[in-house]
């Protein structure tokens, strides 16, 4: 057991992966010497070289096209998008080519690409550097979306998505970098594609993944306070989704709230709460309400606070969900 | 160290501030012009000393400095007139400065109190694009629709006008890019694009965009490419000038990289001393552009004390204005952003504000 940021715990995850399996590489902007903006890749260029740790030019279309190529070789790309709003240039080669090859080729290829996008804000940044773009690639057939929300996840999530044959898109919560948790390297991990009830509870269930997972978590500290027994499930995984996870926390509470920093409108919370009322009409005692983000672009940062869920609007609608 | 340019590096002041010919270009100005770029030099500077230093005083949320880039900036923006277009980067800040941008409307974006505030289509200079390469396609438009304006190739000249994009030698690597030399070829569009190759894209050095000089990159999609020594602010000056008016004319688009270094970090997250070594800096301090000009100016017998002392008293001014104004920049009301979104605003979209409103007055009940 080891105390690590999230940050670290990816280097270890990404390191272990390099050294497990030779045909693992990295891509992506400065992400050798300089070891990427965020310090994730940091010295893993030194100790795995140029042909496994490779500086792209600036291009995501590029880095995205090329991966393919790449995985078409028997290689296990792992590239870095620098940050979440300059993912679109590769979108085409995410959406039209890494998604479907498989599907194209009649079920002969695998594509085992993983994308790491940092994403979310809460970090004081410029335009673009603080988007949430799961909802476009959990609409994606063929892709596979996943978010880790803590150290211990991050080092395994992201060796498992290595491990996997399908692309998978590996959002990282930027603003939970340098958060640090305990990290078991030696535990036997979750399944990836499995979500993780993380406090349990039996008034209400909050669902979260990636950057609102701690604040839902203080958000049912604060709810305990006031008598109010709320369950937190981190869903890890956006695509597969794990309905068995949820269905069987709702049945139990009876009420349910998804929260995500993604704006509102065909976001990931509509998803789960279409799910939820085809499955568990008969067991809800309220609907099921959504705590996200509001319908316009990412706001400047000096009010992004007012634009991200925050433990009090998720307590707000904790209460409306009881009073319903 | 990046390559030194060769003879094909346009050059009419060499570092030591002497006048030199070229066979192609000449500057046609005075030395009361020169001195004009001088002092726009050096505010330009200024305005980025103070905001790299607010940066750190965390009152501007990031930064990405112009340090050792005001001759390309300051020179290609001289050779701009209306009904010109001005599509910069997001490091332009000399080039706004020129074009009479208010800083404060610069700094206030930074500081994340604003998306970008100044009037692109008053001042004729376009917003700022953080998205990498993106803006070169908007030129290019907007140079589509300037032919279609009849603003080219007038019996004239003074009735002509054309767009210039600035970007960066990373860009250059970005599809958009290379689909806006395509698109301006196709149409001969009246664009110029205005590359400041400053060696370094964050940590990567050129060669890794590029394995031959930036500006033959060009020619293969019909654009001519000229490099010009981008720390000369006279030789950035009439390069520009001759590329602007080859576009005006109707003659097509220009490609001009300007061959110029980023003395300071990519922006005030980034820390070059993991990436490049002190003696390539020390080697482009030594080209300094306000130096060069100061050199040739006082060879010239051109810059009296009374000129220095306003301009410095002038830069203080400025810096003073900004360090006030910046901490007095009004905080943004988020109910008011609902209405920018959408040009007709969705009722589900007005729901969410008033229903933000009311959460918000919930606090204010509770508080009383």
């Amino acid at each position: 057991m080891t105390t690590l940021t999230m940050a670290k715990a990816l280097n270890a995850g990404l390191r272990r992966a390099l050294e497990a399996d030779p045909k693992v590489l990295l891509a992506g902007e400065d992400i050798g010497k300089l070891g990427g903006v965020f310090r994730i890749t940091e010295g893993l260029q030194a100790d795995f070289g140029r042909d496994r740790v490779v500086d792209s030019p600036l291009a995501e279309a590029g880095i995205i096209g090329t991966a393919v190529g790449l995985a078409l070789r028997g290689y296990r790309p792992v590239v870095e998008i620098q940050f979440d709003g300059f993912v679109w240039p590769g979108f085409d080669q995410i959406t039209s080519q890494l998604s479907r090859l498989r599907f194209r080729s009649m079920g002969r290829l695998t594509l085992p690409v993983v994308v790491r996008i940092p994403y979310g804000g809460g970090i004081g940044a410029i335009e673009h550097h603080s988007e949430s773009p799961e909802s476009y690639f959990a609409h994606t057939p063929g892709l596979k979306v996943v978010t880790c929300s803590n150290p211990l996840d991050a080092y395994w999530m992201i060796q498992q998505a290595i491990s996997s044959d399908d692309p998978v898109i590996f959002l990282e919560p930027k603003r939970r970098y340098h958060e640090k948790g305990e990290v078991d390297t030696g535990a036997e991990p979750l399944p990836l594609h499995q979500a993780r009830i993380v406090k349990s509870g039996s008034d209400a269930t909050l669902l979260a993944y990636g950057p609102m997972v701690r604040t839902c978590v203080e958000a049912a500290l604060v709810a305990a306070e006031e008598g109010r027994d709320l369950e937190v499930i981190d869903l890890r995984s956006l695509s597969p989704l794990d309905d068995a996870a949820i269905v069987e926390s709702v049945r139990r509470t009876g009420r349910a709230i998804v929260v995500h920093e993604a704006s509102r409108s065909g976001g990931l919370g509509a998803e789960v709460a279409a799910r939820i009322q085809e499955t568990c009409f008969y067991d809800l005692e309220a609907p099921v309400l959504r705590v996200t983000g509001y319908d316009i672009p990412y706001p400047p940062a000096h009010v992004e606070g007012k634009f991200l869920p925050d433990l009090d609007r998720v307590l707000d609608a904790v209460d409306r969900s009881l009073a319903a | 160290m990046s390559e030194t340019p060769g003879a094909d590096f346009v050059q009419l002041l060499t570092p030591d501030g002497r006048r030199i010919d070229n066979c192609d270009y000449r500057f046609d100005g005075d030395d009361a012009e020169v001195r004009e770029y001088l002092r726009q030099m050096v505010l330009a500077r200024r305005l980025d000393a103070e905001a790299t230093a607010l940066q750190r005083k965390g009152e501007l949320g990031l930064w990405p400095p112009s340090l050792g880039q005001e001759a390309a900036q300051i020179g290609s923006a001289a050779a701009t007139r209306a009904p010109d277009e001005i599509v910069p980067s997001y490091r332009e800040h000399g080039v706004l400065l020129s074009a009479d941008v208010d800083p404060l409307d610069v700094l206030k974006t930074f500081r994340g109190t604003s998306m970008v505030d100044w009037d692109s289509r008053a001042t004729r200079v376009h917003l700022y694009s953080f998205v990498i390469g993106t803006q070169t396609l908007h030129a290019v438009g907007m140079a589509m629709g300037m032919q279609r304006d009849g603003l080219v190739g007038n019996p004239d000249p003074a009735d002509d006008g054309a767009a210039i994009v600035y970007f960066g030698d990373g860009a250059t690597s970005q599809g958009d890019v290379s689909e806006a030399f395509v698109f301006a070829a196709s149409y001969k569009a009246p664009v110029v694009f205005f590359c400041q190759n400053n060696q370094w894209a964050i940590s990567e050095p050129i060669e890794v965009q590029s394995r031959i000089p930036l500006y033959r990159r060009s020619a293969g999609f019909g654009v001519p490419g000229v490099r010009v020594d981008g720390n000369d602010v006279l030789a950035v000056k009439a390069v520009t000038d001759a590329a602007l008016a080859r576009a005006r004319r109707g003659d097509g688009p220009t490609f001009v990289e300007a061959f110029t270094y980023r003395m300071g970090a990519h922006t005030t997250s980034d820390d070059p001393t993991k990436y490049r070594g002190r003696d390539e800096e020390e080697k482009w301090r030594r080209r300094d552009p306000i130096a060069r000009v100061r050199a040739y100016l006082t060879a010239q017998g051109a810059l009296d004390q009374s000129f220095e002392d306003a301009l410095a008293a002038e830069a203080d001014a400025l810096a003073e204005r900004i360090r006030t104004e910046v901490l007095e920049l009004p905080e943004p009301a988020f109910e008011d952003l609902f209405a920018n979104a959408y040009a007709d605003t969705p009722a589900a979209v007005e729901a969410q504000r008033e229903a933000y409103l009311a959460y918000e007055a919930s606090f204010e009940e509770t508080d009383a």
